[in-house]
């Protein structure tokens, strides 16, 4: 019996259609824009002015603060713009475009292919190498990892548990990096159970990825174990951190509570890759891999990217955008938001273009609710989604907080299940906010 | 006397000793209350919207009959008649204020400002606005879901098919501000009323640079500053790549409007311009002739 996290849950069609590419590196693009915000927390700090040449690397944001991140130039080449960039829904954020040139690296990393074993730095030593790098949770969520990897005093991180699980359908590129990248990714995780001093160390994979379950059982094995890999149930949303936790250690995280409350800390797959790049090789997080991926679109990949790069790129190299094209999505189908702008770059938190056909892409009309309760049994979080969503509508926002609005989880698995095409999720997200800025200002006075 | 008889008896009895319990405790806890509260309550319009500012109609009674003063107190429904009556009643002075209405400060119907995607999620601004900067290039303008026509109590706000702009029914609107909170892109503002309803305003809210702004809309306010140096009254100012007219300065003199070469600036309710044909066949009208919906004045037919 898999193991697998206790209520709700829904199996949408894995469509992994691009599981079987390799992992290409997209050619330089002319330009980048880099987003001085592509984390959860305070912008970063431009250090570049506009005429002013940079190296691979080097730093270009600084971080403004605990929560908050360093921004590097993922090339080489003279900064044209410090303003403002159009993000993928429209809004105006700042960032540094640049116009490329053939790579030259800043000093000090390593850009070589040999794997580096042997780390003997202290956990503090670790934090802060990852925290100068930039990395943050590639997994969407983008949260700052030295935050997470700074336990507070008093707590004890008992488990590390690395999510490979990848439950959004299409989505392949944690996959592509657990097949290629397997013995990078498990010095990446001893360096992370290195700096948190956890106990027991477990990667969670969806059994609809045996390769890489085996792959990385016998390379675990093979450098000295250690690591459990740990197979589970293919089941949706099992790659939100709490499902997560719970699927693999039984325990649960309160309402409102974090991760470290029950011992544990999760780190994804590409982050944990990030760190290893971070601390072994001294390279700071400026590429990904991203999926572009959809049934429409004439090739299927997963590239590494340059951070900066813009999305119509990856789409030019797969092949151009389809003219049936419905929607473009960042980021996974479920979870992932539709483009207004297809110029908007490739941030270090969007694991993958999805390319979504008319037919597919237009959501259906809406009817009654007809109460027939599937929201409330495919809620992972033990929620009512159909009373969330009518308080929300009519800005019943004391009733939103009663019903614990802000523990949904944004999975879109009641709008995904609702026989009457309800957007759910839409007014329960407006309702979680609402809620939040509630609680907070009512904190404040 | 048989059973019937005793217990119509013992339940008259019965009655009679809850009723005078009653009478006593009722003497004894009663809480006075003058009664002008419940006369005025009864010449307010009882909307209950929250217009004035106070949680309801009887909220409002209560504190026009017990404060001195009425000089904070105005029901901007009933407006000068209403306050007027009540201030008799009350034997104090009126407060008097300007008639207000709501104003759209976006023109950026679907012909000025074209739309680059289409949203299909649920019917609502306050979720639209969560999700991204809307089906235009303009994220400060109106997404057009309607929130504020939902939200009106008075029946004075309508979407308008051909522009997807709401339209303030300046008749029925009472300026209780239900709009002005309701909007997410805080587009809507309580002007003065003006003189026959004439008023001046501008009518965007785009804080983006000039160029930027008038790549998404036609009628978008390029904060050029033409309308300061245009105005005799100081009532322009400029901030954050915006123009407002300050409507307690302005005088109406409407020489901001023919400045302005996108147009961004409305002139409402005033008589149709005399046309100066003249000037059009030499082609000395050298500014650029933007589409616009709303207003008399279409200089471009």
């Amino acid at each position: 019996m898999l193991k697998t996290f206790p209520i709700g849950g829904i199996h949408p069609s894995e469509s992994k259609i691009s599981r079987e590419c390799p992992i290409q590196d997209l050619p330089l693009p002319a330009t980048v824009t880099i987003p001085l915000s592509q984390h959860i927390g305070t912008p970063a700090e431009a250090l570049v002015v506009k005429g002013q040449r940079v190296r691979t690397g080097e730093l270009i944001g600084k971080s403004t603060g605990f929560v908050s991140s360093n921004i590097h130039s993922s090339v080489t080449g003279v900064v044209t713009a410090v303003e403002s960039y159009l993000d993928p829904s429209g809004v105006r954020r700042p960032g540094v475009t640049i116009a490329v040139e053939p790579d030259q690296w800043a000093e000090g990393i390593d850009v070589g292919d040999a794997i580096v074993r042997e780390c003997t730095l202290s956990p503090a030593e670790i934090v802060a190498k990852v925290a100068a790098a930039g990395v943050v949770g590639m997994g969407g969520a983008t949260f700052p990892t030295h935050v997470k990897l700074s336990v507070p005093a008093g707590r004890k991180a008992e488990f590390l548990l690395i999510n490979g699980v990848e439950c959004e359908p299409y989505l392949t590129d944690d996959y592509r990096v657990m097949l290629e990248r397997g013995e990078e990714l498990l010095i990446g995780i001893r360096i992370l159970a290195r700096a948190l001093g956890a106990e027991r160390v477990m990667v969670g994979i969806e059994n609809n990825k045996p390769e890489a379950v085996a792959s990385l059982r016998q390379l675990a094995e093979a450098t000295g174990g250690g690591v459990e890999i740990v197979p589970l149930k293919v089941r949706y949303p099992q790659g939100s951190e709490k499902h997560l936790i719970a699927a693999l250690t039984g325990r649960q995280v309160p309402s409102g509570g974090l991760p470290i409350d029950v011992g544990a800390i999760v780190q994804n797959v590409g982050t944990a890759l990030a760190v290893y790049d971070a601390v072994q090789k001294n390279k700071p997080l400026i590429e990904r891999v991203v999926t572009v991926t959809g049934r429409s679109l004439a090739r299927q990949a997963n590239l590494r990217v340059r951070i900066g790069t813009s999305v119509s790129a990856l789409l030019d190299y797969c092949g151009g955008l389809p003219a049936d094209t419905g929607k473009v999505i960042a980021g996974g189908p479920m979870m992932g938001r539709a483009m207004a702008n297809l110029d908007a770059p490739v941030v270090k938190g969007m694991s993958s273009v999805l390319v979504m056909p008319e037919s597919l892409s237009r959501r259906l009309p809406q009817e009654q609710c007809i109460r027939c309760g599937k929201c409330v049994s495919v809620c992972p979080m033990g929620l009512e989604p159909y009373l969330l969503a009518k308080v929300s509508q009519k800005a019943l926002w004391e009733e939103a907080e009663a019903h614990h609005a802000p523990d949904c989880i944004e999975c879109g698995s009641c709008s995904w299940q609702c026989p009457s095409a309800l957007p759910l999720l839409d007014y329960i997200r407006l309702g979680k906010a609402e809620v939040i800025r509630m609680v907070r200002s009512r904190k404040s006075r | 006397m048989g059973v019937l008889g005793y217990t119509i008896l013992t339940l008259c009895v019965l009655g009679v000793l809850c009723a005078l319990i009653l009478y006593f405790v009722a003497q004894k806890f009663r809480v006075y209350e003058d009664p002008r509260i419940d006369d005025v309550e009864k010449m307010l319009p009882g909307a209950n919207c929250g217009g004035c500012g106070y949680a309801g109609c009887r909220t409002f009674a209560a504190t026009a009959v017990n404060e001195k003063d009425m000089s904070g107190l105005y029901c901007p429904v009933g407006g000068a008649l209403t306050m007027k009556r009540i201030a008799d009643f009350l034997g104090k002075a009126a407060p008097e204020r300007e008639p207000m209405v709501a104003v759209l400060r976006c023109n950026g119907s679907r012909a000025n400002r074209p739309r680059n995607n289409v949203y299909d999620g649920a019917p609502s601004c306050a979720v639209e606005a969560s999700l991204y900067a809307g089906e235009t290039g303009c994220s400060f303008g109106c997404l057009g879901k309607g929130d504020c026509v939902s939200v009106c109590n008075f029946d004075a706000l309508h979407m308008d098919p051909a522009t997807g702009l709401p339209v303030v029914d300046e008749e029925k609107c009472t300026a209780c501000g239900a709009c002005v909170k309701k909007c997410p892109k805080m587009l809507f503002e309580l002007r003065k009323k003006g003189p026959k309803g004439r008023r001046v305003y501008v009518a965007c809210m785009n804080r983006e640079k000039g160029a930027l702004a008038r790549k998404s809309c036609a009628v978008a306010c390029i904060a050029c500053g033409k309308c300061v140096r245009a105005c005799p009254f100081d009532a322009i100012t400029l901030a954050n790549n915006l123009a407002y007219i300050d409507f307690n300065k302005c005088r109406l003199c409407r020489k901001c409007v023919p400045e302005c070469p996108t147009g961004a600036i409305c002139d409402a309710n005033f008589p149709a311009p005399a046309r100066k044909a003249e000037v059009v066949a030499d082609g000395a009208s050298a500014r650029p002739t933007p589409v616009r919906e709303s207003g008399e004045e279409r200089s471009d037919s």
